[in-house]
């Protein structure tokens, strides 16, 4: 395979990479006019046929979300732009952001007019205050060129932008939460159905988008949908529910390894790959023991798996929850897996809304389970309470409103099945890291 | 149409019902156990104890069942749906939620005001697992003594589920309560300085499904075991709430609202709520009288009744020389035996209606920021404080004809045109003033029937104390022509009778009353209170007209 030419990382390390005036230069908005003139169906079916997927995590098809809203709405339709980027281990909306937001304006814009819609919020993390100031600038450049706001380019389509900063929750990253936090309230998710193609954002059909899904969305338009499914991988012939993997993916590369990263690749490389080619290697000369597929909610892949293709259907074939924001975590050998599931689990439950009583109540127990088994207090039946909490969380029986609770379960399921090894050794050391009784209960 | 099937048995719901699985099981009795859904709150389906399996019965015959769990709250029922709640997979959903609910949860029944109809008692005996597995200390959350004069919250033995927080915004709309902290850590709670005193608040005790909002009211009070209940109506304002008193051992303890759609629905106001108080005041007339130029002469109930009847008698002799104020605090049964018992003394009786008290407007809910109210409206507290104004006057008419207003009875009684007047009173705020009393003070037979004291007793010849309305059995009829039973529930303070006993032994009839024997006669005599008679009456009231409200 020739070597990978990066699409949305291309501009980023050019001097200057955030003006209007270089991303023109660079052939941006070039053909904006043109496509804002196609019929917003038209858009759909390329961006469809594509084959493009959500990038958030959960990997849906992104225009086939789009055909979701009901026909002939009189409107408001609105569009939300998911950049509350909080998956421990993901940043890789915050380099497009910071260094190519009209990269993702464009993409906006072209959403947009998809869907009919003119007014997008772009909900963006508290924590990316540089993020703001370029997107803040950009929007402005963007208004003051014509871009934004009325009629842009003669078109008569009108879009308004409104940047939104968050207050520093993940549960805001999922998208009926980020709805609730947007309108002004608390950001417990909404019950499903209505999703929120029907009844969203102020009770109006929305559509709520990655950052790196919009950004794809540009390329696609300007390269056209053969060049996108160039890349990547096609659908398992064996699968008739797979839609395939296809376009350039951002890898986030981080923990133990000599070099984090964020790398633009085809989707489908391995993390062997990832780490040995991009990242440097494992750091300190060690051996990788675990790999976080995409997220900490997504599980652990063992040494045995890292050559599992992370597309959108890898992960899954080796009991990960799916690909999530493909920020690849490596754990090393050094590391006891229980800390490394006990950092999650305290993660988990201090983001948990506390909405649903599984996710609220299991989220903790797990990490006051885990936080005694820290203590040197832990017995070997904590293990498969801890699964059987889990599995009363997970994704089977889907007992709650959304996806959080999976995700908590699913580090918790995958780190025991695979690594209760580590477990048995750390419980039968009777090693201790947190003693005091005080400790437990603060742990949740 | 539809037919949904649960647990393999088949039942049919209405077309225009909508119903959810909760809802739909319950038709063929098969409890969905759930704590956050409440049929007059909107949906969160946040508690998750209402997990059942639902799937399609399709044309051919085949169930389609859905993968995973589903909330019953949230789920509706339509023609076809196959709902299974006593699977291995829905019990097994129940056990862990029962868990994690009482992972926290400090256990302290045998202090909690809640034990004993508590949700979480019954539904672990019911469903749950019977032990908890957690080995780690539990998390302790403050108490919260003061979110309202009413209220008080035990914050570590909240759930969760919300309805509370649901009902001051849906219901009083006053929303003073809300969720604060996230995760395992959030509580119930309101911001500093707006405590929940709305005029709705004691409803969150009533629907918090365990034993965190308290009512201080009646917090430590009693053990509910120990209470027995009655089927009642708030006698507060002609809204008459459908409710339930519960008393132990001849006190009453509290009022709780009765769910009755043709009522006022699922709540009650604080106003009836407290308002019982005064049965057990000792205030209370206890004293039967009979009084000549102002020495007691009698205070024997049977001979007071007796000396009644003979000055009743003798007055009845002169033309249209006898009146009577029939209170709109009587029941129909006791307005029908006074009116019936004086018209058999004299045709020429004048009635006249007992003031009505009327405080402000009706107050609905629930209000905006502004004090608006917001359509729909949910709940009115009317201003018309009297149970059953539309009964005594359908009585009055009846009898007299027309309906004499209070002012116009006073008028003629200054006048010096009658001998003898029948006042009833009843109202536990007062009903008479000094001055409205001075028209009085001439006659000289004045029988004053009453609970507590008032300004007419210092020209009273006869004194009857009666009963108040947890005391008597019969007839109400509120604002929309809804006739309620009230029952009795606890027996008055000794030198009281029922106001219905005291006017059947005044009116010489043999026997003990028996209200259902009276209801069919006045149902045969009044073509407006026709409906009385029907069965249904014991249950959820019957409208004297069901044309009239339709309109």
């Amino acid at each position: 395979m020739a070597k990978f030419e990066p699409v949305l990382f291309a501009r980023i390390n050019k001097p200057d990479s955030t003006s209007l005036k270089t991303y023109m230069a660079d052939g941006g908005y070039a053909r904006i006019k043109e496509i804002l003139s196609m019929a917003p169906v038209d858009v759909i079916n390329v961006v469809k046929d594509s084959g493009l997927r959500g990038r958030g995590g959960a990997g849906f098809p992104c225009g086939l979300k789009w055909t979701f809203l009901p026909k002939d709405h009189p409107g408001p339709i609105y569009l939300c732009i998911n950049a509350d980027e909080s998956e421990p281990g993901t940043f890789n909306n915050r380099i497009l952001m910071e260094k190519d937001p009209h990269q993702l304006i464009e993409g906006i814009m072209i959403a947009c007019h998809a869907i009919k819609s003119n007014n997008a919020y772009l909900y963006l993390r508290y924590e990316y205050g540089h993020s703001y100031r370029t997107l803040d600038a950009a929007i402005k450049e963007c208004y003051a060129a014509g871009l934004l706001g009325k009629n842009i380019k003669g078109t008569g389509f009108n879009l308004d932008i409104v940047l939104h900063r968050g207050a520093g929750a993940y549960i805001c990253g999922e998208e009926t939460g980020l709805i609730e936090s947007l309108e002004g309230k608390r950001a417990w998710p909404r019950i499903k159905p209505p999703f929120p193609a029907i009844e969203g954002l102020f009770r109006k059909p929305t559509i709520v988008n990655n950052v790196e899904t919009l950004c794809c969305v540009t390329h696609i338009l300007y390269r056209g949908k053969e060049w996108f499914q160039s890349i990547g991988v096609p659908p398992d012939p064996n699968n008739p529910r797979d839609p395939g993997s296809y376009g350039p993916k951002l890898y986030c590369v981080s923990g133990h390894v000599n070099k984090p990263c964020c790398v633009e690749l085809p989707l489908g490389v391995t993390a062997r790959e990832l780490i040995e080619e991009h990242a440097g290697g494992v750091w300190k000369g060690r051996k990788a023991k675990a790999v976080v597929p995409g997220g900490i909610s997504m599980g652990f892949l063992s040494d045995k798996e890292f050559d599992t293709k992370l597309d959108f259907a890898g992960p899954g074939k080796v009991g990960c929850l799916g690909l999530g924001t493909a920020a690849v975590v490596v754990i090393d050998d050094q590391t006891s897996m229980v800390d490394v599931l006990f950092n999650c689990c305290r993660f988990m439950s201090h983001e948990s809304c506390g909405q649903c009583t599984p996710c609220r109540e299991g989220t903790a127990w797990m990490t006051k389970i885990l936080t005694r088994i820290r203590a040197g207090q832990g017995r070997l039946e904590d293990l498969d309470l801890l699964m059987e909490v889990a599995g009363s969380m997970g994704i089977i029986p889907g007992t709650t409103i959304c996806g959080l609770s999976d995700g908590a379960a699913w580090p918790v399921k995958n780190a025991i099945s695979k690594f209760r090894g580590d477990f048995e050794e750390y419980i039968n050391s009777k090693r201790a890291t947190v003693t005091s009784a005080q400790k437990l209960m603060e742990a949740h | 149409m539809a037919t949904v099937t649960v647990n393999g048995k088949e039942v049919e719901i209405g077309a225009s019902e909508r119903l959810n699985c909760i809802q739909a099981a319950s038709k063929v009795g098969v409890e969905i156990p759930a704590y956050c859904w409440h049929p007059a709150l909107s949906v969160v389906a946040s508690c998750r104890m209402c997990l059942v399996e639902v799937g399609d019965k399709k044309p051919d015959g085949t169930v389609a069942m859905q993968p995973k769990l589903v909330p019953g709250c949230q789920t509706p029922a339509k023609d076809g749906t196959v709902i299974i709640s006593d699977s291995q997979k829905v019990k097994d959903a129940r056990k862990a939620t029962l868990e994690y609910l009482l992972l926290n949860h400090p256990l302290d029944c045998p202090t909690c005001d809640q034990a004993g109809e508590c949700y979480l008692q019954d539904y672990s005996f019911n469903y749950g697992r019977g032990y908890s597995r957690l080995n780690e200390p539990k998390n302790i959350k403050p108490d919260k003594t003061y979110i309202g004069d009413q209220i008080t919250l035990f914050t570590d033995r909240c759930i969760m589920c919300t309805r509370c927080v649901r009902f001051t915004r849906e219901v009083s709309g006053s929303a003073e309560l809300q969720v604060v902290s996230r995760g395992s850590h959030e509580e119930i709670d309101i911001f500093p300085g707006h405590p929940v005193n709305n005029p709705l608040a004691g409803n969150v005790v009533d629907l918090c499904p365990v034993g965190a909002l308290c009512s201080k009211d009646f917090l430590y009070q009693q053990r509910v075991w120990w209470l027995k209940s009655q089927s009642s109506v708030c006698p507060g304002c002609s809204t008459g709430c459908s409710i339930t008193v519960d008393q132990n051992e001849e006190r009453v303890y509290r009022l709780h609202p009765r769910t009755n759609e043709k009522a006022q629905g699922h709540f009650m106001c604080d106003e009836g709520r407290f308002g019982w108080k005064y049965t057990h005041s000792d205030q209370r007339l206890t004293s039967p009288e009979a009084r000549t130029n102002g020495h007691v002469t009698s205070s024997d109930f049977d001979s007071v009744l007796a000396s009644v009847r003979t000055a009743l008698k003798k007055a009845a002799q002169g033309k249209g020389k006898v009146a009577a104020v029939l209170s709109p605090w009587m029941t129909v049964e006791e307005a029908y035996l006074l009116a019936g018992f004086l018209k058999s003394l004299s045709g020429e009786v004048t009635l006249a209606m007992g003031p009505v008290r009327i405080e402000g407007k009706d107050d609905q809910f629930p209000k905006d920021v502004k004090g608006n109210v917001v359509e729909p409206v949910k709940f009115t507290i009317r201003a018309e404080k009297a149970p059953n104004r539309s009964g005594v006057e359908a009585v009055l008419s009846h009898f007299a004809g027309d309906v004499m207003p209070f002012e116009e009875l006073l008028r003629l009684s200054s006048t010096g045109k009658f001998s003898a007047v029948y006042l009833v009173g009843g109202d536990p705020e007062g009903w008479i003033s000094e001055i409205q009393a001075e028209a009085f003070s001439k006659i000289e037979t004045v029988i004053v029937q009453d609970i507590l004291s008032s300004p007419v007793l210092k020209h009273a010849t006869h004194v009857l104390p009666s009963g108040t309305f947890v005391e008597r059995e019969g007839v109400f009829v509120n604002h929309k022509g809804l006739a309620q039973m009230i029952r009795r529930s606890v027996r008055g303070p000794d030198g009281t009778r029922p106001d219905g006993r005291l006017l059947w032994e005044l009116a010489e009839r043999s026997g003990l009353i028996q209200t259902d024997t009276l209801r069919s006669e006045i149902a045969a005599a009044i073509p407006a209170l026709a409906v009385i008679g029907n069965a249904e009456l014991k249950v959820n009231g019957v409208l004297l007209d069901e044309a009239a409200v339709a309109v």
